[in-house]
């Protein structure tokens, strides 16, 4: 364990920012914290940092508690949301600020301030002030002045967020291919799944203080442990009532079906199993630029589907059939994915990653 | 109609402000040089070499650069505190910060007196000492001091509080100690805020006037500040002489307010080429 969480709990006033953290990480591993803002994602970050001190609880990185470790001695690279590059201080300025401070000499200090730069791919750049620089170049900036001290840990706080769409994709590949490079752990933190499932190895989901389940992006996808998971890594809706769907007994729990799980037939479009699809009412329809995106109620029931644009037009008010194949079940302390067992072919979920 | 309207009105409130310019700030100072220089070049000399002015006006700077030096330290450290760490009763220090100027000068001038006069427990003690605080130089001082203390202080707060801390944070991680932060990181945030703060400071110390005089006792030559003695003059009836010194704060009040805006011309300059 290269970093570990044991029961932090953390409040400011009134509100509770984290209630019995726990969770670690491996050397090596770029890992994201995920949840809605508001969930305790960036406070879990700045503890870590020695920016906030936990109420109770420990962190211990390599092994070694560092709660009471000032900030400058952890050996933390941080990056910022806003960047807080030093405004009135050049490129070179302020990727060499960490190295300055620890008093390193002179021809020092230049090497590794222009392998960097080189790194980055901003050479020539160095003269310039942060004022000058795009988004996109202000994030490696200070990604650049992060690693200068060559730091054990890397930090990053909703890297991707003050950057437009486009720049957004590029970046998050150039981060990962740059941290995979570098080698260094890292965490970082974001409330947009999509990001977090592209550029993490594992995934801590948070949400209202809590962690809700730790894993790899796909594990969380394929098995989430809790409602919150399955609405958050890809989509879905809850079932209250599973029961009096075809194929299905309820086992006194509460479920989620993901729109995946659904396949919909159109308007007298031929639907495979007759005595097993369901009928219903397709209640709104959305583009989701390679699909359509189907919200239906069958016997009462809201789920949302997906409709392929090669099937036949579909209105809001159409009768549909589904066939519905498999859904989540909330036990006490587990989740299980139950198939229907009215259809023949039972294997499992086939991933060919 | 539209646009005969919107081009009276600008003209007539142009108008109007021009006119209000030149009866309220314009035509005074016209009078102050009219009579300070009306009886000729050497009466304005005489009066303004005159060894009387000549110590209030030693006694000015002096309560001035006191103002100046001692506003800027306890300004930034006061705004530092306030605005990058979070205590108990930090809204009450905040408040204290403004209340000189809130209270009248001559009510804190009262103060002074009660504090360190006869009638105050520190007497004894101060006079046992030898020190003598009212009717002398370091009550004029202090209650400069008193008067300017909130501009520095006020000015520095709001700019670090719209730029935030965490540039001081990234500078912490990476292990910077305080001083060095607030070297290379704070002061380039706040250099002409303070800058501005303290000419403004120094420009309220020279003209200070109700609080100054009720501690200074009025002594010629030894606790007349150049305010006091101008009015000394006047009620003599020596109006050249009266209006000659007056020149003298009037030149100052000029300068501070070109130097004013000069700051503040390459300030903006300068966040332009900073933040974005």
């Amino acid at each position: 364990m290269y970093v570990e969480l044991g029961n932090i709990n953390k409040t400011f006033g009134n509100f509770q920012a984290s209630r019995d953290v726990s969770f670690s990480i491996d050397r090596g591993v770029l890992a994201a914290l995920l949840g809605p803002s508001g969930s305790g994602k960036t406070t879990i970050l700045r503890m870590i940092a020695g920016l906030e001190t936990p109420d109770s609880g420990d962190i211990f990185i390599e092994g070694v508690r560092v709660n009471d470790v000032v900030p400058g001695k952890r050996e933390i690279g941080f990056v910022f949301q806003n960047y807080a590059l030093f405004r009135y201080m050049t490129v070179f300025d302020n990727i060499a600020f960490g190295l300055v401070v620890q008093k390193k000499r002179p021809t020092v200090i230049r090497e590794r301030v222009e392998e960097l730069l080189q790194l980055i791919g901003l050479e020539g750049m160095e003269k310039r002030y942060p004022a000058q620089l795009s988004g996109g170049q202000k994030q490696r900036v200070a990604f650049a002045r992060a690693l200068a001290p060559r730091p054990r840990l890397l930090l990053l706080d909703e890297p991707f967020a003050a950057i437009d769409a486009k720049v957004r994709r590029e970046l998050r590949a150039w981060l990962r291919g740059m941290i995979t490079r570098v080698g260094i752990t890292s965490i970082f933190v974001t409330h947009d799944q999509d990001e977090a499932i592209e550029v993490a190895d594992d995934i801590i989901v948070t949400n209202c203080g809590r962690v809700e389940q730790k894993g790899a992006p796909l594990d969380l996808y394929r098995s989430p442990a809790t409602p919150f998971v399955a609405g958050f890594i890809g989509d879905s809706v809850p079932v209250a009532d599973f029961g009096t769907l075809k194929g299905f007994e309820n086992v006194s729990a509460s479920g989620a079906i993901r729109p995946e799980f659904i396949q919909v037939f159109g308007p007298g479009e031929p639907a495979q199993y007759e005595s097993t699809v369901e009928e219903a009412r397709v209640e709104n329809i959305a583009f989701r630029g390679d699909a359509l995106r189907v919200e239906l109620t069958c016997k009462d029931i809201p789920l949302v589907a997906r409709y392929s644009l090669e099937q036949k037009p579909l209105a809001v008010g159409d009768t549909v059939r589904l066939l519905i194949y498999r859904l989540y079940a909330f036990e006490e302390g587990r989740t299980r994915l139950l198939y229907n067992n009215r259809l023949e072919e039972q294997q499992g979920y086939s991933f060919s990653i | 109609m539209d646009s005969d309207v919107s081009k009276w009105v600008p003209r007539l409130l142009i108008a109007a402000s021009a006119l209000f310019i030149a009866v309220m700030l314009v035509l005074p100072l016209m009078v102050i040089l009219a009579e300070a220089f009306g009886a000729g070049w050497k009466l304005y000399w005489r009066a303004v070499s005159d060894t009387y002015a000549m110590r209030a006006a030693r006694l000015t700077l002096t309560a001035t650069v006191a103002a100046v030096i001692f506003n800027t330290v306890f300004g930034i450290a006061a705004a530092w505190v306030v605005t990058r760490f979070s205590f108990r009763g930090k809204s009450f220090l905040v408040t204290l910060i403004d209340l000189p100027f809130a209270v009248s000068p001559v009510i804190a001038g009262l103060v002074f007196v009660l504090t360190f006069g006869r009638l105050s427990y520190l007497h004894p003690f101060l006079s046992a000492h030898d020190i003598k605080v009212v009717f002398a130089t370091p009550g004029i001082i202090l209650v400069t001091l008193f008067v300017t203390f909130p501009f520095v202080a006020r000015e520095v707060i709001s700019v670090l509080e719209a730029r935030g801390s965490d540039e001081e944070h990234a500078a912490a991680l990476m292990g910077a100690g305080l001083f060095t932060i607030f070297r290379r990181v704070t002061f380039p945030h706040i250099r002409w805020a303070l800058l501005y703060s303290v000419i403004l400071c120094a420009a309220r110390a020279m003209g200070e006037f109700g609080a100054v005089s009720v501690v200074s006792g009025h002594l010629r030559g030894k606790t007349n500040s150049l305010p006091l003695h101008v009015e000394i003059l006047y009620n003599e009836y020596q109006f050249t002489a009266a209006f000659a010194v007056s020149s003298l704060l009037v030149a100052a009040a000029i300068i501070i307010l070109v130097a004013r805006n000069i700051v503040e011309f390459i300030a903006k300059k300068e966040d332009e080429g900073h933040v974005r």
